[in-house]
């Protein structure tokens, strides 16, 4: 028995001493990590998605920096230090910890400059950022719980408040590539220089154009609109880029544009006019797609960028305003959370349709 | 009608994560485990009632004797896995975090098989009441994992058929190869283990499923396979394709009712192991007193497949594989999507582990329980299997709103991890699902609402 006891020994000797031997002298860095599964994670990180958004518009800002020159960075860099600043002393004050480092009000701050125009004092972009954190995110409890965009809260703002910079402040003599000087000098006639709002004169008979014209211009280099509407193109790099690299969903930007090329097209606007004009791309690519404010589901988002799509048809021909893309995305915004009540996923194995009999099943 | 099936097969069924899969010893041979000292055999390795041991302290047992046997109809019994005394019983920590009744056997070295262990005659001549009764005998559990006994699985229940009966053999967790190998090495004798089961149930026809990653099993299946009228299928390789729900919608295309059973859809689902330990049964007599094992991850030396007793210390495989390297992170019982870490190497391996992976103080990922932050990316609701929304529970549960939860249908989610692992803040989903499936219980308790079921 001797032998036995011996080895019985070793075992239990063993057991103690990593269940109960002097707790006091073990190190936690001796000691294994328990937690609940699973034990791997996925790569992608929230700073990475929004990193790779910030990658995504930076084509379209390197060329809007080109194309509108200082001013554009002097708005871009004030829009980033006021919302980046006021996330900061906002998180301090409500003595939460301080997450300016995982990059979403940098993008903030660069979203809603890339809706602004290039010519603004600078004051007006760092008040729209600080407007767009505090407002439009902060308020609702940080990053997750806001409801609206915040850039586009910012930009709202913005528009309501200053109506009159917010109009004027765009470019006369842009330097854009693949835009001559005729189409410029068309333009410059009428008082207020965006396309859309020439086109809206053209409705009132005061102007008349050849949309078709413009669509090269505002592919490749348009001069007379938002720093982030110089060039759709860029904003289709930006948005394949987002594509590629699975960070959003194709549904929000196709039915988004599409909803609002069908409608156009009915009332006889040129549909590539009415694709690439205005704010729509930007929009749609960036705006709509924010992960905070649309809809979890895959037809949830049809519905949401559809609405979308509706709205900004019906604000761009039967409103005042020149654009509708901004107030159509913070309408549906707020329609969000009842898309979500509604739209649910079904729960595997929840509907008496989809179960086949076991009998008939086998027989197919 | 076969696109459409392939086609079914890939697109139809939602969800599911790529994670890298991992499998560097899937080209290792199965080799024996360790010999061990001496073995603490858990009561309870299995889904159901405890077992009642059946042996005296300081009796002499030999391999394959029944130790611990319980009356219950839910229960299997438990075996010697080595010849020994029986020096005492002990509450003992065990994989599932607690501690529980285990039968102490200290080793004499010898190895020596019980009398009972013998070839039980030609399972092909049996009645299905013949060959359950020997599966309960033997102890068979589900060795995926699960742990269910496999005598209540393949009871008859009134009214329900089986036709088919599929084999599971998709080890869609990373790091875990020791169905593959299995499949690769004794292929014959896991689709003979298939076929008795198929006798036990009367199903018409028996598939084995394997993930498409493991082209070579596949083929030695289908070899063996055509001689012995088993159908082999090539399931898209996507985590979680074994789950039992996701398994047979992938197969079959029948959804099993939430709450419901396999049966339900006329479907069984039995693992690689548990149809080789079948064959064993029968064709040997051993019961399962051993089971294949993967010992993988960066923080051990050793990586290998390994034919383990059960009841071994987890200590004994780790130190026999060479010890652990680096600092001490995390030990894994089971796959790292849904395996259990556990606080001590003391634990001993039981029926349902399918793995030891050990990963490294310096590169382990552990997922703070901190305040739930949700993007709302989407992400976990697109890729749960079971169609849920997994972001919903994360926040309910955060705020205790049970009711909530319940109303999400919180009870469906099979805690397959998809959702954690996909989620860009990290949030603990699957620890906040395992909290809220608690409260819920507790809430309907409150509200009286199991009396209202009734
Ligand atoms: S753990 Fe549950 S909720 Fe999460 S993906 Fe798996 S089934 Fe869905
Ligand atoms: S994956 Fe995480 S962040 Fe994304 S919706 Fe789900 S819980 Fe929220």
């Amino acid at each position: 028995m001797c032998a036995t006891e011996k080895r019985w020994d070793l075992i239990r000797r063993r057991t103690e001493l990593e269940l109960r031997s002097d707790k006091k002298n073990i190190k936690p860095e001796d000691l294994l990590t328990i937690s609940v599964s699973p034990h791997i994670q996925g790569r992608d990180t929230a700073t990475l998605i929004m990193l790779w958004v910030i990658v995504a518009l930076l084509p379209l800002t390197a060329y809007a920096i080109y194309v509108c020159g200082w001013s554009a960075v002097t708005v871009i860099a004030s829009s980033i230090v006021g919302s980046v600043s006021a996330e900061f002393l906002i998180q301090r004050f409500r003595h939460v910890p301080v997450s300016i480092g995982d990059l979403s009000a940098v993008l903030t701050g660069l979203l809603l400059a890339l809706t602004l125009p290039p010519r603004l004092p600078f004051w007006m972009p760092l008040i729209g950022g600080v407007v767009a954190i505090a407002l439009g995110k902060q308020v609702f409890g940080g990053l997750g719980h806001n409801i609206f965009n915040p850039a586009l809260v910012g930009r709202a703002i913005l528009a309501i408040s200053w109506p009159k910079y917010m109009n004027t402040s765009y470019l006369v003599h842009p330097k854009a590539w693949a835009v001559n000087t005729a189409q410029i000098k068309t333009i410059n006639a009428v008082t207020s220089a965006t396309p859309l709002f020439a086109a809206k004169q053209v409705r009132s008979g005061a102007l008349q154009i050849n949309e078709g014209t413009y669509v090269k211009p505002l592919l490749l280099g348009n001069p007379w609109g938002a720093i982030g509407e110089v060039s759709a193109l860029l904003v289709i790099v930006g948005l394949l880029i987002l594509l590629l690299r699975g960070i959003v969903d194709w549904r929000i930007p196709v039915c988004f544009v599409g909803t609002v090329v069908i409608l156009s097209s009915i009332r006889g606007q040129n549909p590539l006019f009415a694709a690439f004009s205005g704010g729509l791309m930007l929009g749609a690519c960036f705006m709509a797609t924010d992960y905070v404010t649309n809809p979890m589901t895959s037809w949830g988002k049809v519905i949401f960028a559809t609405g979308c799509g509706v709205v900004t048809y019906l604000l761009r021909f039967h409103s005042n305003l020149p654009e509708g893309v901004m107030f159509s995305i913070l309408f549906m915004n707020g329609l969000t959370p009842l898309i979500d009540r509604y739209i649910k996923p079904r729960p595997f194995g929840h509907s008496k349709r989809s179960i086949v009999p076991a009998k008939e099943a086998s027989e197919q | 009608m076969n696109i459409a099936k392939k086609f079914r097969r890939r697109y139809l069924v939602k969800g599911g994560i790529h994670p890298a899969p991992m499998k560097s010893t899937a080209s290792f041979v199965i080799a024996p485990g360790p010999a061990p000292d001496g073995v603490i055999i858990p009561l309870t390795q299995h889904v159901g009632a405890q077992c009642e041991p059946i042996v005296e302290v300081g009796e002499r047992v030999l391999v394959g004797q029944k130790i611990g046997d319980s009356g219950e109809f839910l229960s299997a019994p438990v075996h010697s896995s080595i010849s020994g005394e029986v020096t005492g019983f002990v509450r003992h920590p065990h994989p599932y975090g607690h501690e529980v009744l285990s039968i102490q056997i200290a080793s004499d070295g010898k190895f020596e098989l019980s009398p009972g262990v013998e070839p039980k005659g030609d399972p092909f001549e049996m009645s299905p009441e013949e060959i359950r009764k020997i599966i309960r005998e033997g102890g068979i559990v589900g060795l995926g994992g699960a742990t269910f006994p496999t005598h209540v699985k393949i009871s008859p229940v009134q009214g329900k058929q089986i036709d088919t009966l599929i084999l599971n053999g998709a080890e869609c967790e990373p790091y875990l190869t020791g169905d593959h190998r299995l499949l690769l090495e004794k292929t014959r004798e896991v689709i003979q283990g298939g076929l008795i089961l198929k006798r036990a149930v009367n199903a018409r026809e028996v598939v084995v499923a394997i993930e498409s990653n493991k082209k070579d099993a596949i083929e030695m299946a289908q070899e063996v396979g055509g001689e012995l009228g088993v159908e082999v299928i090539s399931l898209p390789s996507r985590y979680p394709m074994g789950a039992e729900k996701t398994l047979i919608k992938t197969v079959l295309g029948r959804e099993v009712p939430s709450g419901g059973l396999p049966m339900d859809v006329g479907a069984l689902v039995d693992n690689i192991g548990t149809c080789y330990a079948i064959h064993e049964l029968f064709y040997k007599g051993m019961p399962l007193v051993e089971r294949v094992l993967t010992v993988q991850g960066d923080g051990i030396a050793g990586h290998a497949n390994l034919r383990v007793r059960i009841g071994t210390l987890v200590h004994d495989v780790v130190e026999f594989c060479g010890g652990m390297v680096g600092k001490p992170g995390k030990l894994i019982i089971g796959g790292p999507m849904m395996g259990l870490a556990q606080h001590t190497t003391s634990v001993p391996v039981i029926k349902g582990t399918t793995g030891i992976i050990v990963f490294r103080g310096e590169t382990f990922f552990s997922r703070e329980p901190a305040h739930f932050v949700c993007i709302r990316c989407g992400r976990c609701v697109r890729r749960c299997p079971m169609n849920l929304m997994p972001y919903a529970f994360g926040a309910f549960a955060d705020m205790s709103m049970w009711q909530k939860l319940d109303e999400c249908h919180i009870d469906d989610c099979v805690e397959c991890g998809c959702c954690a692992y996909v989620c860009p803040t990290k949030n603990p989903l699957v620890q906040l699902v395992k909290v809220g499936k608690e409260g819920v219980v507790r809430y309907r308790k409150k509200m009286g609402s199991y009396q209202e079921e009734d």
